[in-house]
């Protein structure tokens, strides 16, 4: 066995170089179009419109500047009201909903569990109409609530999913244990549960956070002034008057960064949500 | 058994090797948590559905009373740009769709985004987590990289991605191309399908690498030194054991990847607007025209009930896959 | 993290309720305040009014964003929130305001095509007694052919914020070194010619930019007006559609193939933003496209530029009409401060604010008779400002074409189901210019659309 790792261990340095290199390039690739959003919006115009590209500059906060001076906090701020209000209504729906999916037989929670999922099938644009007539009579148009109440609806499937899939994790002990003492339902999920389950709530929280924060269609469907999130400032960017690359480049970025942020520094947390805690 | 909580991160280290697999379908009998005798009367009964309860409403209130909604409104004759009030025409709404071209194509467009898109993105996404589950240098700042164009606000990667890549006069791409002669190139015009396929493709691939990376590093490190002690080379490993482990991680990431790809508006709405023609409308797109270009409720509504009940079909299957794959037995 | 294993399950009784309650309330609260936040749609106390105005994103729009403080400070009673989409998506949602009786707007931009469907389906307030209350707005002074267009049953119901006709712009150097003179009354045939000896791809030139993209208002507005020219129509007198016609066929190979040979790359993505960015950077020598166009040229393309009257075949004057105009949604709780703004904003002292604030180039034109008489405003327009003047005057949406048409509209067929119809039938086109379809398989794909539409009027 000696020989084989040794011998294996000399050709690794040199192709621990080559993966590397082909590693570095890959990632370069897919990163580049971030890389580009970013690079453009510290430009000025005519460096971001510019054949051939301009890839030395000096990197100016104008176009930011233009951007935030277009009135983009409302937007940010519904965009994030909107998106942890949605987050919290999840769990607070959906922790008691899993927790008792997780206890039950398996049959029925199976059932249950198809439903749950299925709805996350269904294609939204079916139900957009019936939803609009409906909030429009509970004045609900162009009010984040009504955002709140839909991202809720489409993260719940899955946040049900993941945090069941977290709670099969924690061992029958402690719930015995708990049971013997008499402790009652509530107090089970929030004194013991609740605790034990915070990487597991973090990852549920930051999958609902992305795709509430990147959700467009129905928010240009449902706000028009007082509620518009940021993806309809984005839009709402493509100027009729040009392309200005730079000013659209800064309103990209400035749109994508929170869940840039937020998912970067919680990577764990991220792919324990994508893997369905299959994987710890 | 190691408490779960204790562990940061790492792979599972499972007893034996036959237990490489991720658990797989569940047991045959019941499988519920069981109890000790004595607080089991006091949960047993409809007292355990209590919890569930609120979810379950929610679910239903806000998505199955839109779809009897939708369902109603597919039978009658109701043009918002036309008021007066809607005629009630049964099933006819459903026969102008059953014979209108246009669905045929959406369904075929919907299709051949999906298949396409997952397809790549997931033999991308395993090309690159085996790489990056090499020995190279700085995993983790690789890693931090891939996850971009997933984080990224699609509507935002749209634009990015049509107008300063694939424009052909001022494009980035267009520019890289003028070498080889194909500076000019209307990408998002000429090559729809492949422009839409190509962003779907970009913001997936992180997704299916993460999923299979972490499949990758919980495998039992002892089998495959065994394996290499038994004399297999690098492919022979890959092929007959690594393989065959994040099979079902490879399974859960085409799932849901479809679930989402199946779903794509954003990027069809900001590059190409369902066309040249229609070639790029599909099935969400073409829902979107019906109802709010052309304001015809009663269409919309059926298009809308038809997709639902082909959503349901294809679901079924998926879904039941899906179950199989990882563990969806309860407590032992 | 520690090891909560350790820790007894014994607690006192009253900490996890508390813990748990304090969660929801946490919870509760924060779905009430998010709920109570965006009702501000009407500042209910004193006196002040909010009103909302959905305005399309143009130049022009952006300019009165910019002078709403001006307004405010005549009427500090009104607020004005002014919320500005792109124009597909505008139309999107005020016409599903509208036709929903949403009420979200008390204000917004339409244009000369919404105007008498929604008049006629009484979704829009009838301003002419508005008009006559203010004594100062002047409706005479308002240029004919718009107020024509905005007009149903004799009433005015909505008022012009900016008008246009389209025009030929041209670089006069750039056509001057390829030999190439222009009439300022040129046939297609001669702008074809034109087009064909400036292009000159080796240096990143093309002849000449016309829009593509599809979209009733994009592809449509400039290939409508040719087709008018040649003496195509959509319809005939008895609904049937025309679209495999010979002159609409002759009309659109035409436009096509003038793209294809000397026209803007990725022309089948190029809509009016993109045609005016490919002008201005000097990499098209030719446009045809809004005359409001000419007031957003800068550098070479503004010291350079040449106009010429839309281009002709058969039919003279083939110039198109629009105009965007404000108009108060018949659900609006607040019409008479909506109808306040509108008319500051449509006014002759708007007007001179403009010039004299933000620089007389930005001024709206295709309004009012007398912005035309105004000496600070020719000197900056003078080139192009009387060929849109006569442009305007000439376009006639009643009798846009050769033939007789049930329909009216220059641009465009005023009917509810152009939006679609005119959507599906420019995306058939822009296949055919990106070249992934034949022109007659796109034009019986066409056909077969508007039939569908025509039938509904020919019973």
């Amino acid at each position: 066995m000696s020989r084989a790792v040794t011998v294996a261990k000399a050709g690794q340095g040199r192709s621990k170089v080559g993966w590397s290199a082909l590693a570095w390039l890959v990632a370069f690739v897919f990163f580049f179009p971030v890389l580009w959003m970013m690079l453009e919006a510290l430009k000025t115009e005519s460096q971001a419109a510019s054949i051939p590209p301009t890839i030395f500059f000096v990197p100016t906060l104008t176009e930011f500047q233009e951007v935030l001076s277009r009135d983009f906090p409302p937007f940010f701020i519904n965009s994030a009201v909107a998106t942890i209000g949605s987050t919290l209504l999840v769990i607070v729906l959906g922790l008691p909903a899993a927790y008792a999916l997780s206890i039950r037989p398996v049959a029925q929670a199976r059932d249950v569990l198809f439903f749950f999922i299925s709805t996350r099938f269904l294609p939204f644009a079916a139900s957009l109409v019936p939803l609009y007539l409906l909030a429009r009579d509970l004045q609900l148009l162009d009010n984040v609530f009504a955002l709140i109440l839909i991202y809720t609806t489409i993260n719940l499937p899955l946040g049900v999913w993941l945090l069941r899939s977290f709670l099969l994790e924690l061992p029958n002990e402690l719930f015995e244990a708990a049971r013997v003492d008499g402790a009652g339902f509530w107090r089970e999920l929030t004194s013991i549960v609740l605790p034990l389950i915070t990487p597991g709530l973090a990852a549920t929280c930051l999958i609902c956070l992305i795709f509430a924060w990147n959700e467009f269609f129905y928010a240009v469907n449902f706000t028009s002034s007082v509620a518009a999130t940021t993806p309809i400032f984005l839009v709402g960017f493509i100027s009729g008057r040009g392309l200005f690359y730079a000013k659209l480049a800064a309103a990209a970025t400035l749109a994508s960064l929170p869940v840039l942020l937020a998912g970067w520094f919680a990577q764990k947390q991220l792919i324990r949500g994508l893997t369905m805690g299959a994987v710890k | 058994m190691p408490t779960p909580w204790a562990r940061t991160t790492g792979s599972r280290l499972p007893a034996t090797s036959t237990e490489t697999t991720v658990r797989a379908s569940p047991p045959a009998g019941g499988g519920g948590r069981t109890r000790s005798a004595a607080s089991a009367s006091a949960w047993d009964g409809r007292l355990r559905w209590l919890p569930l309860l609120p979810a379950l409403i929610y679910v239903v209130l806000v998505t199955q009373v839109p779809f009897l909604l939708t369902i109603y409104y597919s039978l009658f004759n109701w043009n918002l740009l036309r008021p007066g009030n809607p005629e009630f025409a049964g099933a006819q709404n459903y026969l102008t769709v059953a014979t209108d071209p246009s669905i045929r194509t959406a369904l075929f467009n919907t299709v051949l985004l999906t298949v396409l898109a997952v397809g790549i993105s997931v033999v991308l996404g395993v090309a690159i987590a085996l790489l990056l589950n090499k020995e190279i240098f700085g995993k983790g700042v690789l890693r931090t990289l891939m996850i971009g164009p997933f984080l990224v606000m699609p509507v935002a990667g749209a634009l990015i991605w049509k107008d300063t890549l694939l424009n052909p006069i001022f494009g980035l791409v267009g520019w890289l191309l003028s070498p080889i002669g194909l500076g000019r190139v209307d990408w998002v015009s000429q090559f729809p399908m492949a422009t839409i396929v190509t962003i779907e493709v970009w913001r997936w691939t992180p997704f299916m690498m993460l999923i299979v990376l972490a499949g990758l590093q919980s495998q039992n490190l002892e089998v495959l030194e065994a394996a290499g002690v038994d004399g297999a080379n690098a492919l022979q490993t890959l092929r007959y054991i690594t393989l065959p482990f994040i099979r079902p991680f490879v399974e859960l990431g085409a799932l849901l990847g479809s679930l989402f790809i199946v779903q794509t508006f954003d990027s069809i709405f900001m590059t190409t607007q369902g066309g040249p023609g229609e070639a790029t409308t599909n099935l969400p797109f073409l829902l979107y025209l019906v109802a709010f270009q052309g304001f015809d409720i009663g269409k919309a509504s059926a298009i809308g009930v038809i997709a639902v009940i082909l959503t349901m079909i294809v679901a079924t299957f998926a879904l039941r896959t899906l179950f199989t794959i990882f563990h969806v037995e309860a407590r032992r | 993290m520690a090891n909560e294993s350790n820790r007894s399950p014994r607690r006192a009784r009253g900490a996890p309720r508390l813990q748990h309650m304090r969660l929801l309330s946490l919870v509760a609260t924060f779905l009430a305040a998010a709920a109570c936040t965006p009702g501000a749609g009407g500042g209910t106390g004193g006196s002040t009014q909010t009103i909302t105005l959905a305005a399309v994103d143009n130049p022009q729009m952006e300019d009165l964003q910019k002078l709403v403080p001006d307004f405010q400070k005549a009427h500090p009673d009104i607020q004005v929130k002014i919320v500005i989409l792109p124009e597909n998506q505008l139309r999107q949602q005020v016409t599903e305001d509208v036709a929903t009786k949403s009420g979200r707007y008390d204000l917004f931009t339409i244009g000369t095509y919404e105007v008498p469907i929604w008049a006629k389906n009484g979704w829009i307030e009838n301003l002419a007694p508005y008009i006559q209350k203010s004594s100062s707005y002047a409706p005479d002074d308002l240029i004919p052919g718009v107020a024509k267009a905005l007009t149903y049953n004799s009433n005015l119901y909505a008022v012009p914020f900016y008008g246009e006709s389209s025009m030929l712009m041209y670089r006069k150097d750039l056509l001057q070194a390829a030999g190439v003179t222009l009439s300022q009354k040129p046939t297609w045939d001669e702008v074809a010619a034109a087009a064909q000896k400036v292009n000159n791809p080796a240096k990143g030139v093309s002849g000449i930019c016309l829009r593509g993209l599809p979209g009733w208002g994009e592809q449509l507005a400039p290939l409508d007006t040719v087709v008018n020219t040649f003496g195509g129509r959509w319809f005939d007198q008895n609904w049937q559609p025309q679209l495999t016609s010979p002159n609409f066929k002759a009309a659109v190979s035409f436009y096509v193939n003038l793209i294809k040979t000397a026209g803007e790359p990725g022309a089948a993505s190029a809509g009016f933003t993109e045609c005016l960015t490919a002008y201005n950077g000097g990499k098209v020598a030719m446009w045809y496209d809004a005359t409001v166009g000419a007031s957003n040229f800068t550098g070479d393309a503004a010291a350079n530029s040449g106009y010429a009257f839309a281009p002709t075949k058969i039919k003279p004057y083939s110039g198109w009409l629009w105009a965007w105009s404000l108009s108060v949604p018949s659900t609006s709780k607040k019409k008479d401060a909506a109808w306040t703004f509108a008319s500051w904003a449509t006014s002759k002292d708007y007007i001179q604010l403009v010039g004299t604030k933000l620089g007389w180039n930005h001024v709206p034109p295709g309004t009012r008779t007398s912005t035309y008489s105004i000496a600070d405003y020719k000197k900056v327009a003078g080139g192009f400002a009387q060929i849109t003047l006569d442009s305007i005057a000439n376009a006639d949406v009643n009798h846009p074409t050769v033939d007789p048409v049930p329909y009216i509209g220059v641009q465009y067929v005023g009917i509810p189901e152009f939006q679609q119809l005119g959507d599906q039938v420019s995306q058939q086109f822009a296949a055919v210019i990106a070249g992934t379809a034949t022109l007659d398989d796109a034009l019986a794909r066409a056909q077969q659309l508007a039939d569908a539409v025509g039938k509904n009027y020919r019973k």
